[in-house]
């Protein structure tokens, strides 16, 4: 089953979403798409910040090519909500000068497939100012781009590129795979003196999930366990997370008690949260579309064989996406980027093997 | 409808050459027509950009164009695939995912691609082929070849900075490129005034030493004559050259899109000035083709989309075994 598919509409996904949330709520609690909750975090750090300001491709009049800016324009006017023309590197490099020049940028790449025209200026620049400065000059930048695969939009347009910016030091990187993030990781992020990416997927925009009405800034420096089990950690982000969820779900009527962690902040690790799951389950697969090698599991296999290897009772296992750039027809698509019955037949392996 | 007004047809224009140009245009529009049909139905998936009211662009330029001449494009660009002759069938069964589509299913409407027809895509990263536009025609003159390279590309693409690399390398080295820009006056939601601090596009051109000529892209015997005076300056100047044709989008950016961003009446108003009625009026006028000549025309196109959509029905999905083809070649020379 594939979750990412276009237009979105997984009832199992939701079921879930609103079964974690539900958990975590008080009575006092919204029902929100992300896509309003994206919305609702930036309308939130333009009212509290007179320096915070958007840019990007089409996010003011045609209203986010996601529509998830839509209206902001008429609420906040041009100076605050600014249309880019297509220049990613010229305009990532204006939201560094800016946040050098005392404002609080957010600039929105359309999708991460144009960020790597600006790459120079996120890798050179943002992430590099501070350390060859001597520490005398910060990028309080926040950039913010949707990605995601399984919408059949080709090898171009259907990039992971989370590994990309992970590798850069820096530079902090979140993914938001929850509506709890998309309404909370941006103000955090606003926060912060160092440049921030943060990641948005396409796949959840329509989904519908209850947060507290009161929901606002969260945490972005840790881990998150979406839920708790004692044979294996199944530790992923992103798309991964809502895949991992279903299948932990079906474990767990074959009698499997998988515990998933969503990653959320992919540099710098919050390798303790990582441990002390791993420690307890003595199993880790680890999912993510982006290809295998040199990904951000391939990061966190090496750190647990390194920490805690005598802990495991299995050897870790990833499940990444195929190398090959990602083909147009529907059933490729999906063979090449890891399944929830991926997952849940790499589990019942792995427990085999004990 | 149009306008009883005719246009002054900027050449004489022959009954069979006109005769051919409406065909052309007419199986583009229906085509899309077609497609757009198809991907409600959900057999065409991904993103769909139409090229509706803009016909005269594609089937004006490639008049201009020999058979060894290669050909860029965009992600819009089913049109420039007809036009450039690649078969309907192809096309189509490319946009079904098939793999007797053109690029074997692999790339879908925006990755179509034939390489024996010099035609180097379907290409989605905006900019992302006009530094490639510039190394073939490097190519072909490293070659002595006689060849040039034509590398169509939107307004949108004009902000760029590979715009302007390109640009610049091309007049820099004398690369026999012809860059076509297709200007429809919006970058998805945004109109030309908000991207460019100067909307003519052909000022840009003599900023890098190249020369250059805006036409009405709706008038496809002006684009046609214009590209002509493009191709055989750089025939024989071997230097590169800017054509801007200016024309307008009908329909959305994708399949995607609200049009929050423009008004229906700016739409109306370009429709008056549809390519494909504007043709047919004049060639009609010259008493170069009559009614029944219409209708031939017509029927024959609706035969050809439905014969490609045939092709595209029948065709066979790749084994999921084949996943990992073409990541690199398979046969490596061995020195
Ligand atoms: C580098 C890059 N940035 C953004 C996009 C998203 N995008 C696709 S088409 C488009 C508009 C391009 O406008 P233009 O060049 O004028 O061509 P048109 O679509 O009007 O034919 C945008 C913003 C992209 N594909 N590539």
């Amino acid at each position: 089953m594939i979750l990412t598919n276009w237009p979105g509409n997984n009832k199992t996904a939701l079921c879930i979403t609103l079964a974690v949330f539900k958990k975590m709520t008080d009575n006092n609690t919204i029902k929100l798409t992300y896509r309003e909750a994206i919305k609702q975090a930036i309308r939130e750090a333009l009212q509290k910040d007179d320096r915070v300001f958007l840019m990007g491709e089409d996010v003011g009049r045609y209203g986010g090519a996601f529509a998830a800016t839509k209206g902001l324009l008429q609420e906040f006017g041009p100076e605050r909500i600014m249309d880019t023309p297509l220049s990613e590197s010229g305009f990532v490099g204006a939201g560094i000068g800016a946040a050098l020049g005392g404002m609080r940028p957010i600039v929105e790449v359309m999708t991460v497939n144009f960020s790597l025209l600006a790459m120079d200026q996120v890798v050179n620049n943002a992430a590099t100012l501070l350390h060859m400065s001597g520490g005398q000059l910060n990028v309080p930048l926040v950039i913010r781009m949707s990605c995601g695969i399984g919408r059949q939009l080709a090898a171009q347009h259907s990039h992971s590129w989370e590994p990309l910016y992970a590798h850069i030091a820096g530079l902090k990187v979140l993914s938001a795979g929850t509506h709890e993030d998309a309404r909370g990781m941006l103000l955090t992020a606003l926060q912060d003196p160092d440049p921030v990416i943060i990641f948005e997927y396409n796949f959840l925009l329509n989904k519908e999930a209850e947060i507290p009405a009161n929901a606002g800034a969260v945490n972005i420096t840790k881990a998150k366990i979406r839920r708790e089990g004692k044979d294996i950690s199944i530790i992923t982000y992103g798309a991964g997370v809502y895949k991992a969820l279903d299948a932990a779900k079906e474990l767990s009527i074959l009698g499997i008690d998988a515990e998933v962690i969503d990653l959320r902040v992919l540099r710098p690790l919050d390798a303790a949260t990582i441990f002390n799951s791993v420690k307890k389950t003595h199993r880790a697969l680890l999912v993510e579309e982006a290809w295998s090698s040199v990904n951000v599991s391939s990061e966190i296999s090496a750190r647990i064989t390194e920490n805690i290897f005598y802990d495991l009772d299995a050897p870790v296992q990833r499940l990444g996406g195929v190398e090959v750039p990602v083909p147009y027809p529907k059933h490729l698509e999906d063979a090449s980027v890891p399944q929830q019955t991926d997952i849940i037949n790499k589990v019942k392996k792995m427990l085999q093997h004990a | 409808m149009v306008e009883e007004t005719v246009i002054q047809p900027v050449q004489a224009i022959e009954k069979d050459h006109g005769s051919r140009l409406l065909y052309q245009m007419i199986l583009i529009r229906r085509f899309e027509e077609k497609s757009a049909e198809l991907y409600t139905k959900e057999k065409i998936r991904g993103f769909l950009h139409l090229y509706v009211g803009e016909e005269a662009v594609a089937v004006g330029v490639m008049q201009a164009l020999s058979a060894e001449d290669n050909v860029l494009c965009t992600y819009r660009e089913h049109g420039h695939a007809l036009a450039r002759g690649i078969d309907a069938g192809a096309i189509m069964a490319e946009m079904y995912g098939k793999v007797e589509g053109c690029s074997r299913g692999r790339g879908g409407s925006m990755h179509l691609f034939d390489a024996k027809k010099n035609f180097y895509g379907g290409n989605a990263i905006v900019g992302g082929h006009l530094g490639m536009a510039v190394g073939m025609a490097l190519a072909s003159k490293k070659q002595k070849k006689n060849n040039i390279t034509c590398c169509f590309f939107g307004e949108g693409a004009a902000a760029e900075g590979e715009f302007h690399e390109a640009m610049n390398l091309a007049a820099l080295w004398n690369a026999p490129v012809l860059f076509i820009c297709e200007n429809n006056l919006y970058a998805m939601g945004t109109a030309i005034r908000y991207s460019h601090s100067v909307v003519e596009i052909e000022k840009k051109g003599p900023a890098y030493g190249i020369e250059t000529m805006a036409v009405d892209g709706m008038d496809i015997l002006a684009v046609e004559k214009a590209a002509k005076e493009a191709t055989g300056k750089i025939r024989t100047t071997g230097r590169p050259f800017l054509l801007v044709c200016n024309t307008y989008r009908f329909r959305a950016h994708s399949m995607f899109d609200a049009e929050l961003y423009r008004n229906k009446s700016e739409v109306e108003e370009w429709k008056k000035r549809d390519p494909i009625p504007v043709l047919q009026q004049l060639l009609l006028h010259q008493n170069l083709i009559n009614q029944n000549d219409i209708e031939v025309i017509n029927k024959e196109v609706q035969e050809e989309v439905q014969k490609a959509v045939d092709f595209a029905e029948t065709g066979t999905w790749e084994p999921v075994e084949e996943l990992t083809k073409f990541v690199y070649s398979e046969k490596i020379s061995e020195k």
